[in-house]
């Protein structure tokens, strides 16, 4: 539902990350990563950001959203798993302390630039 | 030409969290983040929370309201400082962000208060996302939601220090299984404190006072 700021933030990381030696560069696309915990709908995502985008270095832009599923740690008996359903309780020792070691990401990995 | 970025889309508004919590620490004040689906009582829940603080317990609050100022009139008839914001500034209105918070305490005393409450926009999903500098995060869920929303949103109920169950005065009209509701929290939360209460009976208000208490008292010992 924030999907219109996250959009613009993702806009201004871009562009603040094209090299300054670069003329003209045009960003062809941006790759993401996110976590399946996170609240963005990639269809939005993406509708915001073309409208965003636009008459920037990044117009036409892809975002290529790369899915990050949620892998747990226990606490207690340090067993790693990854979860498809929200229970966040050891498959082995039944402990409740459980720490998410991924599946929360909304991260920029990198860019694609082209020189015009 | 494949550039590394490495950077987290929400960093500037975890830099500013930060801020604010630095300076929320040195003040001794302590941050709750009220946050729930519309109309599950937030506001009627804070408004009995501070007569049974206040005075001993100097309070503000800042409260994200998407057009109106009912909830912080409402609130400020209590007697503490309200600040209403505003959150269209920001590409959204689902969701308060550190820096409206930053902004909004810029208005309040801060010498004056050792509790903070914000009441959040009524939504389950966004704002779980957004640190504000709090210290701790509440969820506020009613009866009548139904049994299943721990684990149709489960960033909120995992985020989430606390969850108090409103409405529980309407059990005997609804065929609303309440076990199954504690027990999917429990799924998401193991061992997250549940407080069960009635926002306008004024029923079920003692433990999470206590609760609320000790979390105050306990921050001003920290320094
Ligand atoms: N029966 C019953 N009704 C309640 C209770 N608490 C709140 N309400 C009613 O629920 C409605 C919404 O309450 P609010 O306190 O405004 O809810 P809110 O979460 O602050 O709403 P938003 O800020 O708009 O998201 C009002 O009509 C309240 O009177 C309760 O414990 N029992
Ligand atoms: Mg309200
Ligand atoms: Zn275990």
């Amino acid at each position: 539902m924030h999907e219109m700021g996250i959009a613009m933030e993702i806009v201004e990381i871009a562009i603040s990350s094209i090299p300054d030696n670069i003329k003209n560069a045009c960003v062809e696309r941006v790759n993401l990563k996110v976590g399946k915990l996170s609240a963005i709908v990639p269809e939005s995502l993406r509708f915001c950001f073309d409208i965003v985008s636009k008459d920037t270095p990044l117009a036409g832009a892809k975002l290529n959203i790369e899915n990050i599923p949620v892998v747990v740690r226990c606490r207690e008996c340090d067993l790693k798993w990854t979860i498809d359903s929200p229970v966040f309780k050891c498959k082995k020792c039944k402990s409740g302390l459980i720490d998410i070691i991924s599946g929360r990401e909304l991260d920029i990995t990198s860019i694609e630039v082209v020189e015009e | 030409m494949e550039i590394k970025v490495v950077r987290r889309v929400l960093d500037v508004n975890e830099k500013m969290a930060q801020q604010n919590r630095s300076l929320f620490t040195e003040k001794e004040i302590f941050v709750l983040n009220v946050m729930s689906s519309p109309g599950s009582g937030k506001t009627t829940m804070l408004e009995r929370t501070l007569s049974y603080v206040l005075p001993e317990i100097r309070s503000a609050v800042i409260a994200g309201d998407i057009c109106t100022s009912n909830d912080a009139d409402r609130l400020a008839r209590t007697g503490v400082p309200v600040e209403q914001v505003n959150t269209d500034e920001f590409g959204g209105d689902c969701h308060l962000a550190a820096h409206v918070i930053e902004k909004a305490a810029s208005n309040i005393d801060l010498d004056d208060i050792d509790l903070l409450i914000v009441e959040n926009v009524g939504n389950l999903v966004c704002p779980a996302e957004f640190d504000i500098g709090e210290d701790a995060r509440v969820v506020v869920l009613s009866v009548t939601e139904g049994e299943d929303k721990p684990l149709k949103y489960p960033l909120m109920f995992r985020e989430c220090n606390a969850a108090i169950l409103n409405k529980i005065d309407l059990l005997p009209y609804l065929e609303y299984n309440k076990n199954s509701t504690l027990k999917n929290i429990q799924q998401i939360n193991p061992g997250m404190p549940v407080f069960e209460i009635s926002a306008t009976k004024n029923t079920g208000f003692d433990p999470w006072i206590e609760w609320l208490k000790n979390k105050v008292k306990s921050k001003q010992k920290k320094l």
